[in-house]
């Protein structure tokens, strides 16, 4: 068993450069398939709480540990080298909806070691065969660069010290609890991003660690912008300082969507490339339907262009989704990482080089 | 081949030290407005967008904040990357953290050592931003092009090696001098810089290089076609050497094919320093260039043939005094009585003025020069009025001005009283330093609509208040208008306004005073203005008391404990090359004419802009090219002619801090220490992030065990500025008048800022290498600082009075202080020298009752009196003890 952190990021190096790294695939979709009530998301534990806590998926690595470890399960079976933990609101930020502010840093502790005992769990019995713990770090539920107030355009519901803060928490959270990676996902304001990955750095200079970490926008609708307004280039430019394992996009667009701007990522980017779209767009009655076949059928061209390092899902796809892609880019080489040009890329909501 | 077109153009509009017109939509919290500057910066070709907030009025951290989240929300103008430029690490911080894009902090550099720059850096990585890195060093800032090259190697050896910066999101600015200024040392500086591009290019890998080019000829300045020649020559070179940004007005860039030849080789000689005699050959020809704006004016004499009524018209619009007394005969001629004349054609023509002028199509310079006109038209008349006794003429109402006892200061008042008798008021004008008694006893005597007071130190303000409560015991009944520097419009809701039971109403400046003083005589109008004014001062008031409750204050105790913490051990004391006092007398004035800073002078006459700028300002340019030129005329006068004998007197001696004061030895064989007391910040401090200040923070203690020391300095433009002044009045030349005190106060501003120069460099030498260009001494690059007693940061003025004792100033240069510490002559300037090299300027802001009770004990006073010095300090109300 391999329990050092550091060897096991010098294994994920080395492997990403003879494959394309498997990340899984959507938490909430599968917690869903439980159709866990109230009393199900309390359980014995919170019992008496203040208030409704029914869909904070987070708190379920606290009250219902087992089914998350089963999902993470699954999701190793079906393939995934990267394993997301339950965290995508656990900042106490993003908890205040249901008052767990306080449980902000346990959420990310207990949601890595569940991860954690899984990867272990599979490896125990598959000698040899490392997973890894991804520990998710979320947007939040507020903007630091856009104001809430249409009528007042300079407030702002959050500023980047007490998103700092915040994430600071999350962060040694999931290291603590045993992650192998970090994750700042589905950015749709690059200035949260920024203060993540701001306090990403600080807690690993901290730490005296180096942990790779893996940064993941989210292009919002057919104008190729983030919900913050950056084009693709743009946000790439504002998040190229924090030296990423990897960047990419997920959640909001299909497959068939995202491809012209995960193309543009792949010529710009001088680290990997990830992507983990949604299992299409949602039909009417928001259901994700696209098959596991024609997702892997469209990503698998992209791993034959040559423009990916990491492929995953996120909402609507499924242990099969994972496992069909997984099979479908097994023998496709990564993409190289480019040699880019070496020069000064700054960004507003456009981008700007200067040669 | 240049690289001119791939030259990445950063626009400089949104930069209060830059735009006095952003500075005031900023101050104004116009922020729609001042959006609207960056939108136009962008729409015409601003590839990235600075923003600085640096202002003694501001609080730039707030500023920037709300500007750049404001920002955030214009898509058309959010496209562009920010650079967020302060000198100040909390304002750069601020900025960044409100920054989705990657922007560029300007600035940081080696100034301060390695320690700080390298803590900067790695911020500024976390955060995700370029830099721009000065070429400036513990030891000043690179000029040559070896210290440029040694100064940007070594910071990027520690930045790409030791932070790991990516050399990529290094930008240097490598510094850009003027030349051509006349003194060989300099004539090099061009090269120098070009010179440092191709190395650093060659030698640094990635890295960047930007500049303000406008600075290589600042010694042009005032003559905008050679200065656009020789900025377009200087980038033509440096460009191709490898300069690939800076802070131009693209606008204002002549294009280098389109420069005349002669020019361009003359211009090419300086820039390249390619013969020794460079400078004199581009003299020779540049006035030629200066006028390329436009033909020159020839005095244009058509309106000569006009009827005498138009030609009076005429003359006081275009401000013609050459041909009034003739006309004003012809006129008395046609008139039945001569009084009819002030009545018809000049009243006629002076109401042109006041409507031209309300409208804003004519500027205070213009209407200044028309009531000279109108004066000495009115002054020919008198006597055939006299001789006929034919009664009182009509007016709108009489106005008694006077500036307060114990302040000399009145060139504002002097412009407000022309301009009201441009609109037909009569004017009383009783001077400066009038006591109490003397104002309310002539407006009873002269039976006057209205009292205005004036005056600029701020125990006048306490003066005022004073005379507002003289005015209600005596019953009068007549409104008071005030105005002057230090005034405003809180104080004057919240401490004259409730000791009167009239109106009380504070005018901004000269284009006020007339809509105002109508307002007030306008039988129709008064009540209802007078009715409004009080609600909105006493809505004012209010909002002021509520919002000084929130604001809390630091025990003086704790705001001790949290003084400026300098590491006096690694201190080392720069010791004076000479201690005690060196007297200046008559200083050579041209000297001090090449060192004016322009823009105060325009704004004496409500020209704001920033200079040269403003000379070519679309509204104003006129206006203020007339004036310039005038002031050039005068002052060419003044230095031909010595009218003035400037004089100056300057110490420095052996001194150490005790708490808050300062012990001065004056001369060694003084065992009488002179003690210099200072006052401390006393502002709430989140978690002591910031120090409470106190200019004795910046003075060695006396337990650290070293000798430091101390400067003092008064220096005087001499008391023939105001002699000339009277005479010009008395000629009935108010613009005149106006104009040599105006000119005056620059010279005294010039001399105290060479004289500072002097002591840095000479007599202090603890910046004996230092170079800086006019502008950059104009913006205090330099280290060290000299506040004066009476300025925010050391606001109570009685302090002058000691420091008059260590300076024996009466003696030395003549100059006196009132009662009020105001000094007199008024064209003269004073200060303390602080050499640290943390020293700063900084507002004490409001401070309590413990501190004034320590500090009156200190000086000897009763609290009383000290909280009557210290009246606008104060965080607490005195009456309700």
């Amino acid at each position: 068993m391999m329990n050092d952190r550091k060897e096991r990021i010098a294994l994920l190096r080395k492997r990403a450069e003879n494959k394309i790294l498997i990340l899984d695939g959507a938490m909430g979709t599968m917690i869903q398939k439980h159709t866990l009530s109230e009393a199900d998301y309390r359980g014995d534990r919170f019992a008496d709480w203040k208030q409704d806590v029914k869909g904070n998926n987070d708190l379920l690595s606290l009250t219902q540990p087992d089914i998350i470890k089963d999902i993470h399960l699954q999701y190793i079976a079906a393939g995934a080298d990267l394993n997301g933990t339950n965290t995508f609101s656990a900042t106490t930020i993003a908890q205040a909806d249901y008052g767990m502010e306080e449980l902000a840093y346990e959420i990310n502790f207990e949601s890595a070691k569940i991860a954690r005992a899984a990867c272990d769990e599979w490896e125990a019995k598959h000698p040899g065969d490392v997973r890894f713990v991804n520990g998710a770090i979320g947007p939040t539920n507020r903007t630091a660069s856009i104001s809430p107030d249409v009528n007042n355009p300079g407030f702002r519901a959050v500023s980047f010290d007490q998103l700092r803060e915040a994430y600071k928490q999350a962060v040694n959270g999931l290291l603590d609890g045993g992650a192998d990676t970090l994750l700042v996902e589905t950015i749709f304001d690059t200035l949260n991003a920024k203060a993540a990955l701001f306090a990403i750095d600080e807690v690993l200079e901290e730490r005296g660690e180096d942990v790779p970490v893996m940064i993941s926008g989210t292009i919002t609708d057919a104008s190729g912008r983030t919900l913050s307004g950056q084009t693709t280039e743009a946000f790439y430019n504002s998040v190229r300082h924090a030296k990423p394992f990897s960047i990419g996009l997920n959640c909001a667009l299909g497959a068939e969507q995202l491809r012209p701007y995960v193309l543009e990522l792949s010529r710009i980017a001088e680290c990997r490339v990830s992507v983990y779209p949604n299992a299409g767009l949602p039909n009417e009655f928001g259901e994700y339907d696209q098959t596991d076949a024609e997702m892997a059928e469209l990503v698998k061209e992209w791993a034959d262009s040559g423009m990916i390092n990491l492929l995953g899902g996120c909402c609507g796809t499924t242990p099969p989704h994972i496992k069909a892609i997984a099979d479908a880019v097994h023998d496709s080489k990564p993409r190289e990482l480019p040699k880019i040009e070496t020069k000064m890329r700054l960004s507003g909501l456009e981008p700007f080089d200067a040669a | 081949m240049s690289d001119i077109s791939r030259f990445i153009n950063i626009g400089e509009r949104t930069n209060v030290a830059g735009s006095i017109k952003f500075k005031k939509l900023i101050i104004d919290e116009d922020y729609d407005a001042a959006l609207e500057v960056a939108r136009q910066q962008v729409e015409n070709g601003a590839q990235i967008i600075d923003i600085n907030m640096d202002d003694a009025m501001l609080d730039a951290e707030t500023a920037m904040v709300k500007f750049i989240n404001l920002l955030a929300a214009e898509p058309d103008i959010a496209r562009v990357p920010i650079m967020v430029d302060s000198s100040k690490w909390n304002v750069i911080e601020a900025g960044l953290k409100c920054l989705q894009g990657k922007g560029i902090v300007n600035s940081i550099s080696l100034k301060e050592g390695e320690e700080p720059f390298i803590k900067q850096a790695k911020m500024l990585r976390r955060y995700g931003a370029a830099v721009v890195v000065m070429a400036f060093d513990e030891k000043g800032q690179a000029d040559t092009v070896d210290r440029k090259i040694e100064i940007c190697e070594r910071s990027y050896r520690v930045l790409v090696d030791q932070v790991g910066f990516p050399p990529e999101d290094i930008i240097f600015d490598p510094n850009i001098f003027a030349v051509a200024t006349g003194i060989e040392e300099h004539d090099n500086y061009a090269v120098d810089f070009i010179e440092a591009c191709k190395l650093i290019k060659e030698r640094l890998p990635y890295a960047k290089i930007s500049g303000g080019v406008s600075n290589v000829s600042f010694s042009f300045r005032g003559n905008n076609p050679v200065r656009e020649a020789m900025h377009s020559v200087f980038l033509y070179y440096a460009t191709q050497a490898g300069m690939d940004m800076g802070i131009v007005n693209a606008g204002q860039l002549v294009v280098y094919e389109q420069i005349p030849e002669e020019l361009r080789e003359r211009v090419e000689d300086v820039i390249l320093n390619r013969r020794s005699d460079a400078t004199d050959r581009l003299l020779e020809v540049a006035d030629k260039y200066k006028g390329t704006g436009g033909p020159e004016k020839k005095a244009d004499l058509e309106w000569r043939k006009k009827p005498v009524n138009e030609r009076l018209a005429h003359a006081l619009i275009n401000g013609i005094a050459e041909f009034v007394e003739e006309d004003t005969e012809e006129a008395r001629q046609q008139a039945d009585k001569p009084l009819h004349v002030i009545e018809g054609p000049l009243m006629d023509g002076m109401n042109i003025v006041g409507d031209l002028f309300g409208a804003g199509k004519m500027f205070l310079p213009q209407v200044v020069k028309s009531a000279r006109v109108m004066k000495k038209s009115v002054a020919y008349l008198i006597p055939f009025i006299e001789a006929e006794k034919d009664g009182v003429r009509e007016t709108n109402g009489k106005i008694l001005l006077a500036t307060v006892k114990g302040d000399v200061h009145d060139i504002g008042k002097n412009i407000v009283g022309v301009v009201l008798q441009c609109n037909n008021f009569e004017v009383l004008d009783l001077g400066v330093m009038v006591p109490t008694q003397k104002i309310i006893e002539t407006a009873k005597a002269e039976n006057v609509d209205m009292i205005g007071l004036s005056g600029l130190i701020t125990p006048s303000l306490e003066e005022m208040t004073y005379v507002a409560a003289e005015m209600q015991r005596e019953g009068l009944n007549i409104p008071l208008l005030i105005g002057g520097a230090t005034t405003s419009k809180v104080h004057t809701a919240v401490k004259i306004a409730p000791n009167y039971n009239n109106a009380v109403v504070y005018v901004i400046d000269a284009s006020r005073a007339v809509g105002v003083a109508s307002n007030l005589v306008s039988e129709t109008r008064r009540e209802q203005f007078t009715a409004d004014l009080r609600a909105e001062y006493v809505a004012m008031a209010d909002k002021h008391a509520n919002q000084q409750l929130q604001k809390k204050r630091f025990a003086i105790e704790d705001a001790r404990a949290n003084k400026v913490q300098l590491d006096w051990d690694a201190y080392d004391v720069p010791v004076p090359t000479k201690t005690g006092l060196t007297v200046f007398e008559d200083f050579d004035l041209e000297e001090l004419v090449s060192r004016f800073d322009w823009k105060p002078f325009f704004e004496t006459w409500e020209l704001h802009g920033r200079f040269p700028d403003i000379l070519k300002d679309e509204k104003v340019g006129e206006t203020a090219r007339n004036l310039y030129a005038d002031a050039q005329e005068m002052l060419k006068r003044i230095v031909d002619e010595k009218w003035f004998k400037p004089r100056a007197v300057v110490g420095i001696w052996p001194a150490n801090s005790v708490g808050d004061d300062i012990e001065v030895t004056p001369a060694p064989d003084h065992n009488e220490p002179v003690m210099v007391r200072t006052l401390r910040q006393q502002m709430f401090r989140e978690n002591n992030k910031r120090p409470n200040r106190a200019l004795a923070d910046y003075i060695a203690p006396k337990e650290s065990g070293k000798t430091d020391y101390i400067g003092g300095f008064v220096v005087t433009a001499g008391p023939q500025v105001e002699a000339i002044a009277s005479k010009l009045e008395a000629e009935h030349d108010d613009y005149n008048a106006i104009l040599v005190k105006a000119l005056g106060d620059r010279f005294a501003e010039a001399f105290a800022e060479r004289m500072h120069e002097h002591v840095r460099k000479e007599l202090w030498g603890y910046a004996s290498d230092e170079t800086l260009a006019n502008e950059d001494l104009i913006s205090e690059k330099y280290r060290g600082i000299r506040p004066a007693p009476g300025y925010p940061a050391c606001p109570e003025h009685t302090e002058k009075r000691t420091l008059w004792q260590l300076l024996d100033a009466v003696k030395n240069v003549g100059v006196e202080l009132t009662e009020s510490c105001a000094m007199t002559p008024a064209s003269s300037v004073s200060g303390f020298y602080f050499a640290h090299p943390e020293a700063k300027y900084f507002g004490l802001g409001k401070i309590e009752r413990d501190q004034v009770e320590s500090y009156a004990e200190r000086k000897g006073m009763t609290l009383a009196e000290a909280e009557r010095w210290l009246a606008p300090n104060l965080n607490y109300d005195p009456r309700q003890a």
